[in-house]
C-alpha cells in the first residue's frame, strides 16, 4: 500500500497542521510515513503546500512529484496541482474558495464546501478537518478515527471542545461521497 | 523498544547533540537549519546548557572554539553559505586539536544559491573547506532516526582523537518528518571526565595553552605528522557503511543521504525487471570506506554513483575502484531531486544497453 498525498493552500488554511496530522496518524496506525513541507518565503497569506507518504513499505523520498491524492484550499493550488495528480487519483476541491472546476477525465474529483460546513460547526479553523475527514472516506487509506486518535498528539494543548469540534468536523468530511 | 516520535531531521538532530552530551550551542539563522538554533534556544536551558546565537556564523564557529577549549560538548549548525564562513574557524578547531561538532544541512550553492536540499558540500566537508593539513570527522544520515543517533559517534570520535566532526545532511533531510527511535545512550556530560588538555580554572597544575600554531623552527611539522596519525587511526578504525544486495550484483549504486534512499527504491525497480542491482551507501564520507569499494571493484565491474551535486562523490569512488571498474554518474545540481524511475533508468542504460562512462541526467 502506498499513499502520497498533497495538500495545498493559502498560509493559514491549516495546511501544514493538517499534513503533520496525516503522518502522525499513518504512524500510529503502524504504517511507515514521512512530511515534507515547501519552505520557501512561506507566510500568512502566502502559499504553503506540503508532501505525505502513508506506506506499508520504507518511504524512498519523502516528495510527492505525482501524487494520489491532492487537496486544494485555494484556486492557485488547483491549478498548480491538478496537473500533477496520477490518473485514477484523487482531486479533492474545497468549493467554498474554489469557483473553477477540475478540467481533467481521468481522475476522480470531490468538490467538498470546507469553509461553509466549518463557519456551520462555528469555527474557521476547522475547515482543513473536514477536507482530511473527506479524505479519509474517500480513500480508505486511513480511518476518520485514526485521524482523530493523532489529534491530541499533535496539538498537545488543545482544549476538550476544540478537540470534539475538529472531530465535528472530520466527521461531517466523511459524508462527502465520491459518485 | 522506545516509542517511536514524529519529528522533524533537523529536532532530531539538535535532540541527539543533548542526548549525547552537547551543553552549548551557538549559530546564526539560515534556510533550511532553522530548527536545530530554535530547537537548541529552549532545549539548552532545560538541561543546564547554554544557547547564544551569535551576530554571525564567523562568531558562532569561535564561539564553540572556546567552548570547546574547555573540554564543553559543544555544537553549531549552519547551511552551505553560512558553512563556507565558518571554515576559518574549522581550521582553527582542527588546527587547536579541539573535539567540535558541526552540522551542514547543504542547501543549493554556489553563492546565495536557493534554499532546497543539495548535496554540493561533499568536496568542502571532506576535503576541508579551510586551509592547512586537516581532516573532519564527517557522517551522512539517511533518515530522522539517523540524525537523531548519529551525533553519538560524532562526539565520541571527537573527543577520542581530538577532532571536528560533522553530520552532513541535506534540506530534505533536514526539513522532512518521519518517526524518530533514538537508540543511543543518554550522555550525562557532568560525568565524564575531564580532559587532560581542557583550559578552565587553573588550581595547582601545570598551565594548558590551546592554540593552533607552533612558529619554532621545526616544531609546526612534527605537530601536523602527530596529528596525521591519528587520522591513519580514525581511517583503520572508523569507517561505516551499509550494503544492500550486493552478494550476486552486476551493478552497484553508490550513494549517500537522500541520494540513498532515492537509490534504494531505484534499486528495488531495477530488481524486479531482473537487472542485479544493489547499494553501497557511505555512512562516513570521511573516512570514506574505500578499502571495501576497492573490494567489491574485483568483483563488481560496474557502479553508478547517484549524488545531488555534479560529481563529486564520484571523485572518491574512482579513487577507490583505480580503474578496476566503470564508474558511473547520475548528478542532479542543487534544489532538483532525482526520482527512483530516474536512477533505474540510469541503470537499465548502463546494463543493458552497456553506456559508456558519465550515463547522466535525463
Amino acid at each position: 500500500m502506498y499513499q502520497g498525498i498533497r495538500i495545498s493552500g493559502f498560509g493559514g488554511q491549516g495546511v501544514i497542521s493538517a499534513g503533520v496530522l496525516l503522518a502522525q496518524a499513518g504512524m500510529m496506525e503502524g504504517k511507515e510515513v514521512s512530511f515534507f513541507p515547501a519552505y520557501g518565503a512561506e507566510m500568512r497569506g502566502g502559499t504553503a503546500n506540503c508532501s505525505i507518504v502513508v506506506a506499508s513499505d520504507e518511504v524512498s523520498t519523502p516528495i510527492v512529484s505525482s501524487p494520489d491524492t491532492a487537496i486544494v484550499f485555494n484556486e492557485p493550488s488547483l491549478a498548480k496541482f491538478e496537473p500533477a495528480v496520477k490518473p485514477g487519483g484523487l482531486l479533492i476541491i474545497n468549493s467554498s474558495l474554489i469557483n473553477s472546476r477540475a478540467g481533467r477525465a481521468d481522475i476522480k474529483t470531490l468538490y467538498v464546501p470546507c469553509n461553509a460546513i466549518a463557519a456551520e460547526l462555528g469555527n474557521a479553523k476547522v475547515m482543513n478537518m473536514v477536507a482530511l475527514g473527506a479524505f479519509a472516506a474517500a480513500t480508505g487509506a486511513m480511518s476518520v478515527d485514526a485521524i482523530a486518535r493523532a489529534l491530541p498528539k499533535v496539538y498537545k494543548k488543545l482544549k476538550p471542545e476544540v478537540l470534539e469540534l475538529n472531530v465535528k468536523a472530520l466527521k461531517r468530511g466523511a459524508e462527502f461521497k465520491l459518485n | 523498544m522506545a516509542e517511536k516520535k514524529l519529528m522533524k531531521g533537523n529536532e532530531a538532530l539538535a535532540e541527539g547533540a543533548v542526548r549525547a552530551g552537547c551543553r552549548f550551542f551557538a549559530g546564526y539563522p539560515i534556510t533550511p537549519q532553522n530548527e536545530i538554533p530554535e530547537y537548541m534556544s529552549w532545549r539548552q536551558p532545560q538541561v543546564g546548557g547554554a544557547f547564544v546565537q551569535a551576530e554571525s556564523e564567523v562568531s558562532a564557529i569561535n564561539m564553540v572554539y572556546g567552548a570547546a577549549a574547555t573540554g564543553t560538548r559543544c555544537m553549531t549548525s549552519s547551511s552551505s553559505p553560512g558553512m563556507s564562513l565558518k571554515q576559518e574557524g574549522i581550521s582553527y578547531c582542527a588546527g587547536a586539536d579541539l573535539p567540535i561538532f558541526i552540522g551542514n544541512i547543504m542547501r543549493g550553492g554556489p553563492g546565495l544559491g536557493n534554499i532546497a536540499g543539495s548535496q554540493g558540500d561533499y568536496w568542502q566537508a571532506t576535503r576541508g573547506g579551510g586551509h592547512g593539513d586537516y581532516r573532519t570527522f564527517v557522517m551522512a544520515p539517511a533518515s530522522v532516526t539517523e540524525m537523531g543517533n548519529f551525533p553519538h559517534k560524532c562526539y565520541e570520535v571527537a573527543f577520542k582523537y581530538r577532532i571536528p566532526s560533522m553530520i552532513l545532511a541535506d534540506g530534505i533531510i533536514g526539513q522532512m518528518m518521519e518517526p524518530v527511535e533514538f537508540t543511543t545512550p543518554e550522555i550525562d556530560p557532568a560525568a565524564l571526565p575531564v580532559p587532560e588538555w581542557a583550559i578552565g580554572v587553573n588550581k595547582n597544575r601545570a598551565k594548558r595553552v590551546v592554540k593552533s600554531y607552533d612558529l619554532r623552527e621545526g616544531c609546526l611539522e612534527v605537530l601536523v605528522n602527530e596529528r596525521a596519525k591519528r587520522y591513519r587511526q580514525i581511517e583503520a578504525s572508523e569507517v561505516l557503511y551499509e550494503e544492500k544486495m550486493l552478494d550476486d550484483a552486476e551493478i552497484a549504486i553508490v550513494a549517500y543521504g537522500i541520494s540513498a534512499r532515492v537509490s534504494v527504491a531505484a534499486m528495488k525497480l531495477a530488481r524486479e525487471k531482473g537487472l542485479k542491482a544493489g547499494l553501497f551507501r557511505p555512512i562516513t564520507l570521511w573516512p570514506f570506506p574505500k578499502a571495501r569499494l576497492a573490494e567489491l571493484s574485483n568483483r563488481i565491474k560496474k557502479f553508478l554513483v547517484v549524488e545531488v551535486s555534479l560529481g563529486q562523490l564520484v571523485e572518491d569512488v574512482q579513487l577507490s575502484s583505480c580503474g578496476r571498474a566503470d564508474v558511473h554518474l547520475y548528478a542532479r545540481p542543487g534544489g532538483a531531486i532525482m526520482t527512483a524511475d530516474e536512477v533505474c533508468r540510469a541503470v537499465e542504460n548502463i546494463v543493458k544497453k552497456g553506456a559508456k562512462e558519465y550515463a547522466t541526467a535525463k
